[in-house]
């Protein structure tokens, strides 16, 4: 191991010369971690899509940290990132061995006061946001009832929806498409999208969503077999907060563009102003990397710096197109930004969901 | 036509990528860590792959694959050892594997048992990736075809296995399996959140017991506490000379029942959703119907041995189907396994509906290299059973504290939570209870882990079945009563009717002498009265929850169960089988310690545990054990002792896991691995 660490550090030493570098520049001194062992906790199983993400990023920021410490992801999923977020809270700052990963569904029961939550998101120190998005997809023959952008031919229909839960990030499906005037029954009890998507391959579900990275590997080969057909995005955010076409499907009608061409849709008021909300919350910044409350400056600019020379890197493009799509990984000040727009949801919007999943699913909060 | 033009090259190009000497090598790697790691109970793939993911990031693909596939594809075989020898059922792909090979190997057939089972899983293995190499390529639209009716009946189907192995008194193994499903049931509902026999107070329980627990508690713990009173060792009688050989020889004469199973195996396997959770069960049930001679099940039938272990490892090659084709992962190591895939190389190989078109020699190449991980891993342990298995003729006092040792750190390992090792103690003092008192273990077992598919499915068949109804009557009809679910109705019924009339001649856990009625009686009580509970407490979810519906319907059926038997209990006199009791003859009688001094030891380590954490409470109870009850000299126990601490660190080292803490260590700092 440590034969194998020292190589590491020999051929990788370009790397974290400019980590240092850049963390000097940014105005503190950094840490060192050499021969330590970094854990980044994730509060879900080895088998989401957190654990994918942090996969992915874990033998980068071994390379990209200052001293290259062994980077292990683990492990502690329970309550739905519940328990392992609460632990966190938990952690007081030592040396920067101890990080977390949170994921939207770890946003949302915090917005929505869920009881189990103990954390506070404005105790942690965020070091990355990690954006993505979601397509919406219709099986061909309710695609071809769409009139351009219009949806108002498809609000007669029994669409069927496979959810793995309406407090979830399957909320801002559930209400866009409320909103749309469709009526869709979320079939409560799947594990994961990937089973959602089953059950529209299988045509009990007529209607599914994925997140973008899912959608390029999951259904873009249905669309091009002709068995399923794109009916919109959620979009991006612009930098003044406007949603935009999403980059990594431009020809694709967003959410905002197919409400305004249908007739009961409208994109003002509280009930746009509750999915935007949560949008926002749940895709545009839905996974991120904290310190514990109390860390350095020291550390926070290490981390910092180690994430940018992840990104400076001239394979990162390459590389994390298949597992991250092409969305911002943000350090620094758009993260703290992102983090902001993200746990810092209006409290009309809150009022209006909790509200709705009251009425609409039967579903109370405490 | 067209699809062979596309297939023999695909194929072809795979022989060529794997059969390089370098990915051999890398295979073979694979294959002995994955041995190493499935020996232990409660560490499968998971675990194992999570140690190699590090190394996956820019590595060939052909070479991270051999490694990966080494290692999954040989867990099946090597948790045999545990199943076996010791009566540990090390994965869900091996519970149905304990029933008839631990009696073997108490009968001093270790050697034979293991042989049998080694080549019943090489060939199943072997069987497994011939028929996908043909199937793979026509699965997708067959898969697509088992929508949620037909899982649901596939679930009742695997349910209906309790029919075979209730016992003696059918309406016993029924509440024990309704007791499993409502123990299942423990935790937030699958479709509102609603809790069930749970509290947010509990945080431990709303997630639910784990199968690992609830595997080592009921059938591990009784097991381990049964033979350690008995003070003896496994094998009541000298190793039979050449065993191995003649264990392969039975798996020849059985070569038909082994080709069944591989099928059932791989078919069962390949569809999304029920995992490998029921296919030993299924195929056990097979192996009993289709056998003559019923009345060695349970105690020693070498077909109970090759059927299960025939389907485990072909249900690995089945898995693949829903894994590369759809991207959805049949299990826990299949999900890591598919993210690992994505880290290979520069991320070319996309796992999902391109596979086949894109990559189909990748697809054939993880295909036979699974069944070549077979063959190797394979010969490795039927080279190495001959030796393991004297482990049976040890003192089991000697080898009782490091079992304990073994099952709490695997239990630790689902949740990493103290409330691991308690929620493996009470179960397991349950396991104790329902094995002195004959209650069908496995029907409980069976019970539990469908007890998830079981309600998510009914919830969702039922809820789609109305939508479609609206649309129309015929379509609703199409929807439920399709061709599939028919012939499993059919399949179904007939298993349930022949089962319960051979039922009585199966007695999978010995025969037991009745006793008086007072015990049987309280136990009954005890178990009456939960079932009671969980009814009165789902009822208490409001109304509109669907979650409330399958822990009442269950409950229901399982109180009309605990009433007949009441009943028949009262009527009956004390010598009738109703009042079966270990502790009344037989080896529980003479058994030369009690058995709550016995159990004492284990809630010894749970209590020093919660106050030392597990490695300081470890030391202690490994070092009193030895000395006090196994009867070593102090010198001897600390030697053991210190043995047992470095392997369970240098093991959790590796996995770079951590130990159950303690209240010590609230109050006080300490290095690994005394945290």
């Amino acid at each position: 191991m440590s034969i194998k660490r020292t190589a590491q550090s020999v051929a990788l030493s370009l790397v974290a010369a400019a980590a240092m570098t850049t963390g000097a520049a940014a105005g503190g001194h950094g840490i060192d971690l050499t021969g330590k062992t970094v854990e980044w906790v994730i509060p879900f199983s080895e088998t989401g899509g957190s654990a994918k993400w942090a996969n992915f990023y874990a033998p980068l920021l071994s390379e990209a940290l200052p001293g290259q410490p062994t980077v292990v992801v683990k492990f502690m999923p329970g309550a739905g990132s519940t328990k392992g977020a609460n632990w966190f809270q938990d952690q007081e700052f030592k040396d920067g061995t101890v990080i977390f990963g949170s994921s939207g569904s770890t946003q949302f029961p915090y917005l929505l006061g869920d009881p189990r939550v103990k954390y506070e998101y404005g105790d942690w120190n965020v070091v990355l946001a990690s954006g993505t998005g979601g397509v919406a997809y219709l099986p061909p023959e309710l695609a071809s009832k769409m009139d351009g952008l219009d949806a108002s031919l498809l609000q007669g229909e029994d669409f069927i929806y496979g959810s793995q839960g309406a407090t979830r990030l399957d909320l801002v499906p559930l209400l866009a498409w409320e909103m749309l005037g469709l009526q869709v029954e979320p079939v409560f009890g799947i594990k994961g999208r990937g089973d959602g998507r089953l059950m529209f391959e299988r045509g009990e579900a007529n209607i599914d969503y994925q997140t973008s990275s899912s959608y390029l590997s999951g259904v873009t080969p249905l669309v091009e077999a002709g068995t399923a057909v794109p009916m919109m995005s959620w979009g991006a955010l612009d930098d003044d907060g406007n949603i935009v076409r999403d980059p990594t499907f431009p020809d694709m009608p967003t959410f905002k563009e197919v409400c305004e061409a249908t007739a009961g849709c409208e994109t003002s008021g509280e009930q746009w102003d509750a999915w935007k909300a949560f949008f926002i919350a749940g895709f545009p910044a839905q996974k991120m990397v904290f310190l514990p409350k109390g860390a350095s400056n020291d550390a926070i600019v290490s981390y910092t710096a180690a994430f940018e020379a992840i990104k400076a890197r001239a394979d990162f493009a390459e590389i994390s197109a298949g597992r991250l799509g092409a969305y911002p990984q943000m350090t620094g000040e758009a993260a703290k930004k992102a983090l902001q727009s993200g746990t810092d949801v209006p409290e009309a919007a809150k009022t209006f969901v909790v509200n709705w999943l009251e009425e609409r699913y039967g579903v109370t909060l405490n | 036509m067209d699809i062979i033009a596309t297939a023999l090259p695909a194929l072809g190009d795979a022989f060529g990528l794997i059969l390089q000497p370098i990915v051999l090598g890398y295979l073979v790697l694979g294959v002995v860590m994955g041995l190493a790691i499935g020996v232990f109970p409660g560490l499968g793939g998971i675990a194992g792959l999570s140690l190699l993911l590090p190394f996956m990031f820019g590595m060939d693909p052909i070479l991270g694959l051999a490694l990966m596939v080494g290692m999954v594809a040989v867990v099946p075989t090597s948790d045999t050892f545990a199943s076996v020898l010791m009566g540990i059922p090390g994965s869900s792909a091996s519970q149905a594997t304990v029933l008839d090979g631990f009696p073997m190997a108490k009968k001093g057939q270790a050697a034979r048992a293991l042989s049998a089972a080694f080549a019943a899983s090489l060939f199943g293995g072997l069987v497994g990736a011939s028929f996908l190499t043909i199937f793979i390529l026509i699965a997708r639209p067959i898969v697509l075809e088992f929508r949620t009716p037909e899982l649901l009946m596939i679930t009742i189907f695997g349910l209906s296995m309790v029919g075979i192995l209730a016992g003696r008194v059918a309406v016993k193994g029924i509440v024990a399996a309704g007791l499993g499903m409502l123990v299942g049931t423990i935790g937030e509902g699958a479709s509102a959140g609603d809790l069930r026999m749970a509290t947010y107070d509990l945080p431990y329980l709303t997630d639910g017991l784990k199968l690992v627990i609830v595997g080592l508690g009921i059938f591990a713990i009784p097991e381990i506490v049964s033979l350690l009173r008995q003070d003896r060792a496994i094998s009541d009688r000298a190793q039979l000379g050449g065993g191995w050989l003649e264990g392969v020889r039975d798996w020849f004469a059985n070569i038909w029942l082994s080709v069944r199973c591989s099928i059932i195996g791989v078919v069962v396997g390949v569809i999304p959703g029920l995992g490998g959770s029921v296919v030993d069960w299924i195929a056990y049930g097979h192996t009993v119907q289709t056998t003559k001679d019923k009345s060695g099940f349970g105690q020693g039938e070498v077909r109970g041995v090759i059927g299960p272990e025939s389907s485990n490892n072909a249900k690995e090659g089945g898995g693949l189907v829903p894994t590369l084709l759809f991207g959805i992962p049949g299990s826990g190591s299949m999900a890591i396994f598919i993210g690992a895939i994505a880290l290979l190389g520069s991320g070319q190989i996309e796992v999902g509906p391109a596979m086949l078109k894109n990559n189909l020699d990748i697809t054939y190449s993880i295909v036979w290299l699974l069944a070549l991980a077979n063959v190797v891993g394979t010969l490795i342990c039927i080279a190495g059973s001959g030796f393991i298995a004297r482990l049976t003729n040890i003192r089991f006092a000697l080898l009782a504290p490091f079992l304990f040792m073994i099952i709490s750190f695997a239990a630790f390992q689902s949740g990493q939570n103290l409330m691991d090792l308690v929620a493996l103690f009470g179960i397991g003092l349950l396991g104790i209870m329902m094995r002195r008192f004959d209650w069908s273990r496995p029907a409980f077992l069976i019970g539990f882990v469908l007890s998830d598919p079981a309600e998510t499915y009914a919830n969702q068949a039922l809820q789609i079945a109305r939508s479609r109804f609206r649309r129309g009557f015929e379509d609703g009809m199409e929807y439920i009563f399709s061709p599939i679910v028919i012939v499993l109705l059919i399949i179904t019924v007939i298993s349930v009717i022949v089962g319960l009339r051979q039922a009585k001649n199966i007695m999978a856990e010995g025969d037991v002498q009745a006793g008086s009625k007072r015990a049987p009686m309280i136990f009954l009580g005890i178990v009456f009265a939960y079932i009671v509970a969980a009814y009165w407490n789902a009822a208490l979810i409001p109304g509109d929850s669907t979650d409330r519906v399958f822990p009442m319907f269950v409950a229901g059926v399982s109180i009309a169960g605990c009433l007949y038997l009441s009943v028949r209990m009262m009527l009956k006199p004390e010598t009738d089988v109703m009042f079966a009791d270990r502790e009344r003859s037989g080896d529980e009688a003479d058994a030369a310690h009690g058995l709550w001094s016995t159990l004492g030891w284990f809630a010894g380590l749970l209590v020093l545990t919660s106050l030392l954490g597990f490695i300081l409470a470890l030391a202690l109870f490994l070092a009193a054990f030895l000395r006090v009850r196994a009867g070593l000299s102090w010198a001897m126990a600390a030697a053991y002792t210190a043995a047992g601490i470095a392997f369970m660190c240098g093991m959790a080292g590796l996995l770079n896991r951590d130990f159950p803490p303690g209240l010590l260590q609230e109050y006080v700092d300490l290095p690994w691995p005394l945290t």
